[in-house]
């Protein structure tokens, strides 16, 4: 069985996010930023992860997408929660139902990470 | 300001000085940009955002208008998309927030002429905090008056050091103000986030409150505003912050001379939504019976305060609004475009200047997908490339004059600087509306 750890995921703007929408949404840069996702570093190190490597997150309903990790900057990011760039996988994990607000749920979402070979 | 063309020492350049930058809701209207060739290659002052902005909208050479991936006469894809628009049951217009109010005006004769839902880019972006607004109010200035008076400054789940860099410089940290000689120095700076952002770095004060507990620090604050007793033990388990903290940020929000919160969508796209905007346009409502503060949310694209204003006058609402019974009806949840996709219910869409096929659900993407629908867009994007009927159209500020609306409801004027060989938004959407007209006679 893989190890399943639990963690609140956040998708929010980034710089380079924003000079992407520029540049181009399928030139590298953009691509790489919104397919990137930020984990602490001492969850990287506890998990056992290097900058690159895949994981799949699923959320609480079922939504799920594959994408490689990058190690936070300092202490940008506190143990246990993890960082996305909005674009297309960011969106992937949002449901249809927005709870009468007109705004899908987009931030905070309760997802488990599992490790891929 | 006048506008000032001027020609430098070199005649194959032109400088525009005090150009206008759309990109964030900021729309920096200082920036003297250099144009060689139909390109921008300088623009100074402009931010890191600002630079990619105007280096990266060059004249593109796709075909303006592409039916079914085939180039088109724009008078063909004018002619598809009103009939496109007219033969469908439950049209919806959505968008609007990238391009100018004269655009989006035309945008909202067209969902009146065919009975339509007109929602904007608001719905997914401070949505929420407009439900909030008409039921708490917003106590609200210019950017202005933040500048020259502001001597404490909250800055509640954003980041605008990444999302809108020049916020800092021009209004809200360092500017040197009427009532703040020393700038930086009068002022103090608080971030309250769940993140240790480039935004916290720069401040005084930092609360990193634990996900999700917006809600409870908010109504924590406005407890202690109002002297009632609450349970340190609770509020150090619900946001993560000792009781202590909050209880000295109340006496400094107590002692400020001009308060301001400047609040993302950290509070909006988070458990709570409309909720976490109302907590917070309370607070900064209870904070002026003892000092004078106010609350602005920091909005996104250069014009999507522009959308909110422009459908307001028209409809009488920010967002969300479906003409379908020939009078305007407001409800986010029904007619916002979320939920007219994901629901299956809308069965045609006009899409104005944003991409619902990279930030939508996937449950709306799909039907978005399915059913025929016109984009108009400056860019090769995924949702041009799943429209029917697509527009390349000029960009605003950059080849297209008119009015934007700064993130504080200020109209400013764009000052073009160069010419595009595609048609602008306001003419494809006008031509729609002609189009419509003759086929509803």
């Amino acid at each position: 069985m893989p190890i399943l750890e639990t963690f609140i995921l956040i998708p929010g703007r980034t710089s380079k996010q924003g000079c992407g929408i520029s540049e181009g949404k399928f030139a590298d840069g953009y691509q790489h930023e919104i397919t990137t996702l930020q984990v602490a570093p001492p969850d990287m190190k506890r998990l056992g992860l290097a900058n690159g490597d895949r994981v799949r997150i699923t959320t609480e309903s079922g939504r799920q997408i594959d994408v490689a990790v990058a190690a936070a900057a300092g202490d940008e990011l506190p143990p246990g929660l993890l960082f996305i760039a909005y674009g297309d996988l960011s969106s992937r994990l949002m449901d249809g139902d927005t709870h009468g607000s007109g705004m899908p749920t987009s931030k905070g979402f309760d997802v488990t990470l599992e490790k891929l070979n | 300001m006048s506008t000032a063309v001027t020609k430098p020492v070199d005649p194959s350049l032109t400088v525009i000085e005090d150009s206008t930058c759309t990109f964030c809701g900021c729309v920096c209207d200082d920036i003297d940009i250099t144009v060689k060739d139909n390109h921008i290659i300088e623009a100074k002052r402009a931010c890191v955002l600002g630079k990619s902005w105007f280096f990266n909208h060059h004249a593109d050479d796709r075909p303006s208008c592409l039916i079914e991936g085939r180039a088109a006469s724009v008078a063909e894809g004018v002619d598809r998309a009103a009939r496109i628009l007219t033969e469908a049951r439950y049209p919806i217009i959505y968008g609007l927030s990238d391009t100018t109010s004269e655009a989006q005006r035309v945008a909202v004769g067209i969902g009146d002429s065919i009975g339509g839902t007109v929602d904007t880019t608001t719905s997914v972006c401070h949505g929420p905090s407009g439900m909030a607004f008409q039921g708490v109010g917003e106590v609200t200035c210019t950017l202005g008056e933040v500048a020259n008076r502001g001597d404490l400054v909250i800055f509640w789940g954003g980041n605008p050091a990444e999302s809108h860099p020049r916020h800092f410089t021009k209004y809200s940290l360092m500017p040197k103000g009427m009532f703040l000689p020393n700038g930086r120095k009068d002022r103090t700076a608080v971030g309250i986030d769940v993140r240790k952002t480039k935004t916290a770095k720069a401040m005084d004060l930092f609360f990193q409150i634990k996900p999700r507990s917006d809600f409870e620090a908010l109504w924590t604050l406005r407890a202690l505003a109002k002297g009632v007793e609450v349970d340190p033990e609770q509020v150090r388990n619900d946001t993560g912050i000792e009781l202590a903290r909050w209880q000295d940020l109340m006496d400094r929000m107590k002692a400020a001379k001009f308060g301001v919160i400047l609040f993302g969508m950290g509070l909006t796209m988070t458990r709570g939504k409309h909720l976490n905007s109302e907590a917070l346009l309370s607070l900064a409502r209870d904070m002026n019976a003892y000092t004078r503060f106010v609350v602005k949310p920091m909005r996104g694209h250069g014009n999507v305060t522009g959308a909110d204003n422009v459908v307001t006058w028209q409809t009488g609402y920010p967002f969300g609004v479906n003409m379908s019974r020939g009078y305007p009806r407001f409800n986010p949840g029904e007619y916002t475009t979320s939920d007219t996709l994901a629901r299956g219910e809308a069965d045609a869409a006009l899409i104005i200047a944003c991409d619902p096929m990279a930030n939508f659900s996937q449950p709306a993407r799909e039907r978005l997908e399915s059913i025929p629908f016109i984009a108009l867009d400056p860019k090769d994007t995924p949702t041009t490339r799943a429209a029917t009927v697509v527009f390349t159209t000029a960009t605003y500020g950059i080849n297209v004059p008119g009015t934007v609306y700064r993130m504080d409801d200020v109209p400013i004027f764009l000052r073009p600087a160069f010419p595009s060989p595609h048609p602008s938004d306001f003419d494809v959407l006008s031509a729609i509306q002609r189009r419509v007209t003759e086929l509803k006679q």
